[in-house]
């Protein structure tokens, strides 16, 4: 099985130590309010749609830059300004798996949702969120397969 | 005469303005009630004296797929400081879609003293309003809740094919794509949570958000609204609707607007919705 990537495992240890529900809302409520949309120098409006999450309310988009080591950076758009758990997955998803090894970011599960949110979500919001996840993820598939 | 008032509005009563309710946030008669859709929101702040009721937690039964039942109301409405005679006024995210769900869950066990606030929270953010994230303290309540009803304005999976068959009108809320079941762009992505795409046949296709002006959340006047939903996909107001989405959310936006603003008198909401019909064995689908 394919270990985390090394940020990923820190924070999940990180919000696995908040001791109640309230403290992880307010842990992710700050983590939002550090997030950054795409600089325009990688994408600017409107956003093509083969960058667009499936299924997200919060109409995000995940903008991937690669490197010649062959990493990626994560950049991200949120267009809806009252989506704060879908900018906090973006600034946990942009810092802990840009420039990790990508057959660790390929294999990131969509379980880590749950893991940062609780099990608490409505249906649409899951999608939502495990649909970043899952871009993210499959951008990472695509430039190992030499497809970006 | 307010904006609400010059809609024309079969019941303009069940809406209030922004201006309304920072003239009633001290009002012991009243409880603002914020229900969003992004589970963070309300403790990153809210309308001083509002109070949270959570779709995910305090709604649902927390084994079965349905709602909660008349005790687990009651809990609620006592904990959160609604009496029989307390006005509610429901606010929320996205075009308050579930601040009107919250407001047909309600409705299940009859409390009609209830609005909502059109424009939701992002009205009142535009507008530059107070926010705290103060939580405030109620004094608990003796709700007495009737048993809910079921029976007025939900619908049932063998209703809807009974529905169906006898040509009833439906009109499916969700996106385009998803109404024609079309493949989502990424390979191998989940599909929605159902085994198969399309839509209730007959259905007719209005996307919610339609209903609401974009750049304020307020919903659309009654003649833009009528437009819509009776001149350019023909539902007749005399004949039962059911409308749906994917798990009944969405829809419950569409049930309010056509039965709170359009005055259709025979509008149920299936929230079993594509969830459950994508994944029935043997019931009808159209693409």
């Amino acid at each position: 099985m394919t270990e985390h990537p090394e940020r990923l495992t820190k924070f999940l240890r990180l919000i696995g130590r908040t001791q109640d529900r309230q403290e992880r809302i307010q842990l992710l409520i700050d983590i939002a309010r550090r997030f950054q949309p795409v600089a325009p120098a990688i994408a600017s409006p409107p956003y093509a749609s083969q960058f667009k999450v499936p299924a997200c309310e919060s109409q995000a988009y995940v903008f991937p830059e690669p490197h010649d080591n062959g990493t990626l950076t994560f950049h991200f758009a949120v267009e809806n300004p009252q989506g704060i758990s879908a900018m906090a997955m973006a600034v946990i998803l942009g810092d802990a798996l840009s420039g990790a090894p990508l057959d660790q970011v390929a294999a990131v599960s969509t379980d880590v949702v749950y893991e940062i949110f609780g099990r608490e979500l409505s249906m649409g919001k899951s999608m939502g969120l495990t649909g970043m996840v899952n871009l993210v993820t499959s951008f990472a598939r695509s430039r190992l397969e030499g497809r970006m | 005469m307010s904006d609400i008032a010059k809609r024309g509005y079969v019941n303009p009563n069940v809406l209030v303005d922004t201006d309304w309710v920072a003239q009633h946030l001290d009002d012991p008669t009243v409880r603002i009630i914020e229900s969003n859709e992004d589970p963070l929101l309300y403790s990153s702040g809210h309308i001083p004296g509002a109070v949270e009721v959570d779709w995910t937690r305090d709604l649902n039964d927390p084994v079965r797929r349905d709602y909660l039942e008349r005790p687990g109301f009651e809990a609620l409405m006592r904990r959160i400081g609604v009496a029989q005679n307390t006005m509610v006024v429901f606010y929320g995210d996205k075009n308050n879609w579930w601040a009107t769900y919250a407001f047909w869950i309600f409705q299940l066990f009859e409390h009609s003293k209830a609005k909502v606030m059109d424009g939701g929270r992002l009205k009142w953010e535009q507008e530059d309003r107070p926010m705290t994230t103060d939580v405030p303290s109620h004094p608990a309540t003796k709700y007495q809740a009737p048993e809910r009803d079921d029976t007025r304005i939900r619908a049932f999976r063998e209703e809807v094919l009974a529905h169906i068959q006898a040509n009833g009108q439906l009109v499916d809320v969700r996106s385009p794509e998803e109404y024609s079941g079309e493949r989502l762009h990424m390979p191998a992505y989940p599909n929605e949570g159902a085994l198969r795409g399309g839509h209730i046949p007959g259905a007719a296709n209005v996307p919610w958000a339609r209903a609401v002006n974009t750049d304020d959340g307020t919903f659309k006047a009654a003649d833009q609204l009528r437009a819509i939903y009776q001149r350019e996909v023909g539902l007749d107001q005399q004949d039962e609707v059911i409308a749906y989405c994917r798990i009944g959310e969405r829809s419950s936006h569409t049930w309010f607007v056509l039965t709170h603003l359009l005055g259709f008198p025979n509008v149920r909401n299936y929230d079993g919705s594509w969830t459950e019909w994508g994944n029935l064995v043997n019931v009808p689908i159209e693409r």
